[in-house]
């Protein structure tokens, strides 16, 4: 049993040094093979962590938000409805919601305003989110000026600036008092946003749906896992044109590792005669192919994997950010947690590798098959 | 121990001009002798070393090799013959492995790499124990004088040199038979004289040794048992 | 369609191992009709050389195929969210018509495409390649096969819409559904219990005779075969129950999630690799006579014999200590 896996190290040995040998050929393979690799992978491992970004954001939001509709545009909820709603089987609890946009004309920008469900925040203070202390240059304890309505400016106290670690969900957010919201924006004392439910069990929440809609035909409920699902498949969608796209970089990567395969230098066809003659077979040639394929491949996705890492995960994607976020301006400078997990490093695999192996079998098996006496009649 | 009969050997048959390189030699190669296939180049003598050295088959006739150890291929033996004309090319390289060892006219030495790993080349497909290569590998290079070049790249070598690593190669398996085509092609007259020596001592040693060559240092040694004239892929003299 | 990036590792996947192995096909199709051992012509030679390109291709796509069956199935994993009422990959592969079929069928050409392998293993070990001609007619199988896998996977694929409702697989593999799926999850453990156990042992004493007597060689593969399918069925009726800690949940695909400690790849390893190599067993039994294996063959089948009796312990044991340490109790 020892003898094949001995003849395994001999011929990767022997693979190993002919590929240093050739180093000027093969770092540039490598080279464009690593380019090609990193750009995947930065795209996959960005999608991958734009999901789990929104998957968290949502972690926080109510199983499901009723609002009313208007001419087939979302219009305020009388708070009233909510205790018919309340009164359905299996629903636990409803939280009429209070919330809207400010459109910031000094740094172009919106915010979301909403009004905190807890009684700890005083009137004429607010508590902000990261981006919007950074966009206004405020720290705790200063004061901002918002627009009424009327356009009138109002103070607000800056009580607290709303933690880091939840910077995506609620960098553009200034949260304050019911009182305050409706002040600002002149909205009509019974009336909210929307109406967030709780269900006792989430699977209940279609059936809840179904009777809010037959109680209140002008409203329409949407559940979490439908936003969820909503967000996956935009994100899905916009990565999977990506690689579309990106696929002309794969095809001229396979072309050209195809080329560089089928063009073995005169030098390397040389030795693979020599071996032949020296008592190697075909299928030692094939091998011997197979592992420089191997390292080289193993050596431009590890490197690629680790390029695009960095720049997904310390560089916040910085070369295609525009082209998949597409959010406002007030897009959070934030960092993406680092994650990777196997799923992710298969199907970069997948696009990558496997097109390159299969480009390069049959040069391989043409260049093993040399017959074992062409080297003695050169 | 080596017998051929009617071996042909015809390239691009498919083509309107074939080209027949070996045409319907029968001859019969002695254990423990030194036989010398003369003839121009282009008569077919290189073609004939292949075939007998397992490294290509004919496209007919056939070829028998006797005396081989008894694990060779135990599903094909004839008495004590072994007929290898139609093995798939896995065989032919088994058996070529253990019984021939070639010394080639260019010495195919793989450049690049040192003295050592050219000699032991020839053993890593099989898996052996790479250490005891590597000591038979010191001691044959010993042997030859270039103890000093092991760890050197080959391409530092003087022409001698070199034909002495592809010998030290051509004996790391301990081959049976010992095939050498044109080898004093690019020696002077002292170094080939010096490399008639070492195949006389190789044959003392029990060798068969089976050398192609027009150089009369060679053909006209009185190591040569027998001499074998070629002319246009057929045998003109010495069959 | 949905455009993830995993769906289109998927398609390419299935493009080339088709492309393959409809070119090994061809190749062997070729190798068929101008094989003449006895010549040493130019053609017949060229025809050896392409033997290499055959296996090479052959092993390469096998390689591909049994990542693309775990791919498939991560995939399907990965997508349930899109539907709703989906759990997991059970949900997302009854979203069309065409998801379980795919999967039957990416296991059916592993399986062949390792007794390939099987078969040509033993035809390098004879000098006179005497398995040349079952083995090309075997890939000339292969390939329609693949061709159809192909083209059920691509369809499963494209059709997929997010938002069609599916069941999830608690009501999928629940009790007193119809389909192929839950009628496996109904089988009762009281009967499957027993079941089980007596395939394995029905597995090993064939095998212990086949080692012992060099007879039964076809009843060893049926009952290797047979024990694959009992085991998938013992696994979805009652071992995956102890893996999840759940008497209710009877589903096959979870096993592969990192909250089951990736219990599932081993499990499934060893009953594919145990069902290659039984099934190998039998590929190689009718070719006894063959004068060239008269010493390599008995020996590659004793070993494969080994390897599947190995294997089903391997499957046993782990289901086995599973089950041991579950709190649940059935």
């Amino acid at each position: 049993m020892r003898a094949p896996i001995q003849r395994y190290r001999n011929i990767l040995d022997f693979a190993l040094s002919s590929l240093l040998r050739r180093k000027g050929r093969n770092l540039a393979l490598i080279c464009v093979y690593t380019l090609v690799i990193f750009v995947i992978a930065s795209l996959i491992f960005f999608v991958q962590a734009l999901k789990r970004e929104a998957r968290e954001l949502l972690i926080q939001a109510p199983d499901m938000v009723v609002q009313r509709m208007v001419a087939g545009r979302h219009d305020p909820i009388p708070t009233i409805q909510a205790e018919a709603i309340r009164a359905i089987r299996g629903v636990e609890a409803v939280q009429p919601r209070l919330w809207g946009y400010y459109y910031d004309p000094v740094f172009g920008g919106n915010l979301t305003v909403m009004a905190a469900s807890d009684q700890e925040l005083a009137v004429d203070s607010v508590w902000v989110g990261r981006g919007v202390a950074r966009s206004m240059r405020v720290n705790e304890g200063d004061l901002i000026s918002l627009r009424g309505y009327g356009g009138q400016p109002i103070l607000f106290a800056v009580q607290k600036i709303l933690p880091e670690a939840s910077e995506l969900v609620s960098s553009d957010l200034v949260l304050m008092s019911e009182k305050d919201v409706r002040a600002l924006f002149n909205f009509p004392e019974g009336l909210a946003t929307d109406l967030a439910v709780t269900a006792g069990n989430p699977r209940e929440l279609a059936t809840i749906a179904a009777k809010i809609v037959e109680l209140f035909p002008d409203t329409r409920p949407i559940m979490k896992t439908e936003i969820l699902r909503t967000y996956e498949a935009i994100f899905d969608w916009r990565g999977g044109l990506m690689v579309v796209v990106l696929g002309s970089a794969i095809l001229a990567f396979i072309i050209f590792a195809w080329d560089k395969a089928t063009g073995l230098s005169a030098e390397e066809r040389k030795e693979i005669g020599i071996l032949k003659s020296i008592g190697w077979e075909s299928s030692d040639v094939l091998l011997l192919k197979f592992w420089e394929g191997a390292v080289v491949s193993l050596t431009a996705f590890l490197s690629g994997v680790l390029l695009a890492y960095v720049h997904v995960f310390f560089f916040s994607a910085s070369l295609f950010e525009h082209a998949l976020k597409g959010w406002s301006v007030l897009f959070p400078r934030y960092r993406l947690v680092p994650a990777l997990d196997a799923y992710q490093l298969t199907v970069l695999f997948f696009l990558t590798v496997l097109p390159y192996t299969a480009a390069t079998l049959v040069p391989i098996w043409r260049a093993a098959t040399v017959d074992p006496d062409a080297a003695m009649r050169s | 121990m080596i017998e051929l009969v009617h071996v042909e050997k015809t390239y691009q048959a498919d083509l309107a001009t074939p080209f027949t390189a070996v045409d319907d030699v029968s001859l019969s190669i002695a254990a423990g002798k030194l036989t010398v296939l003369k003839g121009p180049s282009g008569s077919g003598k290189t073609t004939l070393l292949t075939l007998i050295g397992c490294m290509a088959r004919p496209t007919s006739g056939r070829i028998h090799l006797h005396g081989l150890p008894e694990d060779t291929l135990p599903e094909l033996k004839e008495g004590d013959a072994l007929e290898i004309t139609s093995l798939p090319e896995r065989f032919l390289t088994a058996i070529r492995r253990r019984t021939f060892g070639f010394i080639f006219q260019q010495f195919n030495l793989i450049r690049g790499i040192s003295v050592l790993e050219n000699v032991m080349l020839p053993t890593y497909p099989t898996g052996e124990d790479h250490q005891r290569v590597e000591a038979s590998a010191i001691q044959r290079l010993e042997a030859l004088g270039l103890a000093r070049h092991l760890r050197a790249p080959v391409d530092r070598l003087s022409g001698g040199e070199a034909q002495r690593v592809a010998i030290a190669r051509a004996l790391i398996n301990d081959p049976l038979v010992i095939i050498a085509d044109e080898p004093t092609a690019h020696l002077d007259s002292k170094l080939s004289e010096d490399f008639m020596e070492l195949m006389g001592q190789f044959k003392s040693s029990g060798k068969t040794l089976l050398i192609t060559s027009h150089d009369p240092i060679v053909y006209g040694s009185p190591l040569a048992d027998r001499v074998v004239e070629m002319r246009d892929g057929r045998i003109v003299k010495g069959s | 369609m949905i455009q993830h990036p995993g769906i289109l590792a998927l398609l390419l996947a299935s493009g080339l191992v088709s492309l393959l192995l409809t070119a090994a096909g061809w190749q062997g199709f070729q190798i068929l009709r101008g094989w003449n051992l006895q010549s040493g012509s130019e053609g017949q030679l060229d025809l050896e050389r392409r033997t290499y390109l055959v296996s090479t291709l052959v092993t390469n796509a096998l390689v591909i195929q049994i990542l693309s069956l775990f791919l498939f199935i991560f995939t399907a994993d990965g997508l349930h969210a899109q539907f709703v009422g989906a759990m997991c990959a059970a949900g997302s592969l009854s979203a069309n018509a065409h998801g379980y079929p795919t999967l039957l069928i990416k296991v059916a050409t592993c399986l062949v495409a390792g007794v390939w392998l099987i078969l040509q293993r033993a035809d390098t070990q004879g000098h006179d390649y005497p398995l040349i001609r079952p083995k090309y007619a075997l890939l000339l199988i292969l390939v329609p096969l693949v061709l159809a896998e192909t083209w059920l996977q691509t369809s499963y694929l494209v059709g997929l819409k997010a938002d069609v409702m599916t069941s999830c697989c608690g009501s999928l593999f629940g009790q007193g559904r119809q389909g192929l799926a839950s009628e496996l999850a109904s089988l009762p453990p009281r009967l499957m219990q027993p079941v089980f156990w007596i395939s394995f042992a029905a597995l090993m004493v064939s095998g212990v005779v086949l080692l012992r007597t060099r007879r039964g060689a076809i009843a060893f593969s049926v009952i290797s075969f047979a024990f694959l399918c009992v085991a998938v069925a013992s696994l979805l009726s009652f071992f995956c129950l102890y893996i999840y800690e759940l008497p209710t949940h009877h589903c096959p695909f979870c096993l592969l999630q990192k909250e089951y400690g990736f219990v599932g790849y081993p499990i499934y390893g060893t009953l594919l690799g145990g069902a290659m190599a039984g099934l190998g067993v039998g590929a190689l039994a009718p070719f006894g006579d063959r004068k060239s294996l008269t010493s390599a063959l008995p020996r590659l089948q004793a070993r494969l014999v080994w390897s599947t009796l190995f294997l089903a312990l391997a499957f046993t044991l782990i289901v086995g200590i599973w089950m041991l340490l579950s709190p649940l109790k059935l």
